[in-house]
């Protein structure tokens, strides 16, 4: 992906401190970039990620039969690209899971062929 | 864990078995209480926590970041593995706490009557209604309040509406607004009445900013309409003393539903019938170091105490009931406390309400207007002069973000006073602005 040009200025999602980023590509020999208000490493990684290969963690439900409720809850197992959210939120309408399912256990396999999981969070 | 039948008598007996409680259980568990009972009125424990399905749990208590159900579910099996009697479907009628009894009304007891060496209060909060705001208009369905919309997208599997305008931008409303779109729903905006958000920064940007949701700020409901459903809302900009500005454009918004996160209200109406003593201010038990109210061998924590915004911080704190509540039933009482603490400059609010100089403390507080770099400092109040015990430096502080300030023991032998005030005090800024963690 290109380097955008210029500061690019964004709030860390890493935790609920919610530090303000400023990221700036300098290019040169060393690729290197700047990288400015983090407060920890989370901050640092999640800016350089953010500008070049933005990711997000994607909680959802999917149908579930037999169980107490109609739903289950879902996540990904890690952050997906983040163009891909709301294809796999309607990629995972289609799914339809039977009860029991335990805590962790794998609703689809490589979702949309990112490599990653999606999994459930609760047993149900 | 469930029970049917529980026994006539419990070391600990604890109301709610969400995040609060199922802690509070543990702690009282790992403190040495023997039998201990929760009672929830839900069919399942966990609380909110199992409709609460996105990241951002356990940060600070797993070190991971799970989701509301994983969070449950963790603390689910560790109070398991130790053991506590777990009735469902059942709620306290009503108490006696000076013959240390409650009466249990439930599906499966019918009712009882328990006894209790320490009883601790974890019912958690409500939401704000359209009630309480008073929207003037039709009385149409497609008024819900966030958390409501949330059980029915996220267990129910109902969606509120097609259409939808959220009133209040806490958490639960961004949370909410993401939700929706990712279900399908069109969002058309978020509107919140303060000229500030009142939920957390990230929340906004991965909520509202990645999905390209408007937020307007100083900006509020005025009327809804529509016969039999939602129609429309009209929506008006207010003034600095948030009241809709006379004159001003007023919008109306066509929609088939309007989501309000417009506040939580802890739900305090057994503490009240058992005679503790409320907080104007955070309309929570009035309480003591050890988060005992008013009410003698009676504990609160969580919500129910205070609303909180991290469940990392409402486990931590009701662990720590647990623990007290434990010591209590088992004949250690600790020392009474000594000093009063009250909120001072820019702060709200101060939990608890007085601490006891034997040991190290934790005071959790909430600033009334946001501010950058600031202060907090610890005052010790005497008759004759007010000494500074701590100061703590910090770069901003939110009426959103819940604050704590740690007191060593060696902080409080330095008080002699009766009461220590929190200030929080703005600092000058800085001269150069070079912002932390600058690298080249």
């Amino acid at each position: 992906m290109t380097p955008p040009d210029g500061v690019q200025r964004m709030v860390c999602i890493g935790c609920p401190i919610g530090c303000q980023l400023e990221v700036e590509y300098l290019g040169g020999d060393g690729d290197a970039w700047r990288i400015a208000g983090y407060d920890c490493k989370k901050g640092k990684s999640y800016a350089a990620e953010e500008v070049t290969d933005p990711r997000r963690m994607v909680a959802t439900t999917v149908a579930i039969e037999g169980a107490s409720w109609r739903r289950l809850p879902v996540r990904t197992a890690s952050p997906i690209p983040k163009d891909q959210v709301l294809a796999l939120c309607r990629r995972l309408h289609a799914v339809r899971v039977t009860s029991p399912v335990a805590m962790g256990d794998v609703v689809l396999a490589d979702a949309l062929g990112t490599g990653v999981d999606v999994i459930a969070t609760r047993s149900l | 864990m469930i029970t049917r039948t529980p026994r006539s008598r419990y070391d600990v007996v604890v109301v709610g078995a969400g995040p609060a409680g199922l802690a509070a259980a543990l702690g009282a568990r790992e403190a040495g209480a023997e039998h201990v009972l929760l009672v929830d009125r839900e069919p399942e424990p966990g609380g909110i926590l199992q409709q609460c399905i996105h990241t951002g749990f356990g940060l600070h208590t797993f070190e991971e970041e799970l989701t509301g159900p994983e969070f449950a579910e963790r603390f689910i099996d560790r109070l398991t593995e130790r053991g506590a009697d777990l009735l469902l479907g059942s709620f306290i009628l009503d108490g006696a706490p000076r013959e240390g009894a409650v009466q249990i009304v439930g599906r499966d007891v019918g009712a009882a009557r328990v006894e209790y060496g320490s009883l601790v209060l974890a019912m958690g909060c409500r939401e704000r209604t359209r009630g309480a705001l008073r929207i003037p208009g039709t009385r149409p369905a497609g008024v819900y309040t966030a958390g409501l919309a949330q059980k029915m997208v996220n267990m129910m599997g109902v969606l509120p509406g097609r259409r939808v305008v959220i009133l209040g931008s806490g958490d639960i409303g961004l949370i909410m607004a993401r939700r929706l779109v990712l279900e399908g729903v069109e969002v058309l905006g978020v509107y919140e009445i303060l000229p500030y958000s009142s939920g957390l920064n990230r929340n906004i940007a991965q909520c509202l900013n990645d999905f390209d949701i408007p937020l307007h700020l100083s900006t509020t409901v005025t009327r809804v309409g529509g016969r039999d459903r939602v129609e429309w809302v009209e929506v008006c900009p207010v003034d600095e003393a948030l009241r809709p500005i006379a004159g001003a454009r007023r919008e109306r918004i066509a929609c088939d539903t309007l989501l309000l996160s417009v506040g939580l209200i802890p739900e305090n109406e057994l503490s009240q019938r058992l005679g503790a003593r409320l907080d104007l201010v955070t309309r929570g038990p009035v309480v003591d170091s050890t988060l005992m109210t008013s009410v003698d061998g009676v504990f609160a924590c969580g919500n129910v105490l205070h609303v909180h915004d991290l469940v990392d911080w409402v486990a931590d704190e009701a662990m720590r009931a647990g623990r007290f509540a434990a010591e209590h039933a088992l004949g250690r009482p600790r020392p009474r406390d000594s000093v009063r603490v009250v909120p001072g400059q820019n702060v709200r609010y101060v939990v608890p309400h007085t601490i006891s100089p034997d040991r190290d403390q934790e005071v959790l507080f909430r600033v009334a207007r946001p501010v950058e770099r600031a202060t907090i400092v610890a005052v010790a109040v005497g008759e004759e002069r007010e000494q500074p015990i701590v100061s703590k430096k910090i770069r901003y502080a939110f009426p959103a973000e819940m604050m704590r300030l740690s007191l060593s023991q060696a902080d409080l032998d330095k008080i002699d006073a009766e009461t220590l005030r929190i200030d929080v005090v703005e600092r000058p800024p800085k001269k150069d602005p070079k912002p932390k963690g600058s690298r080249s």
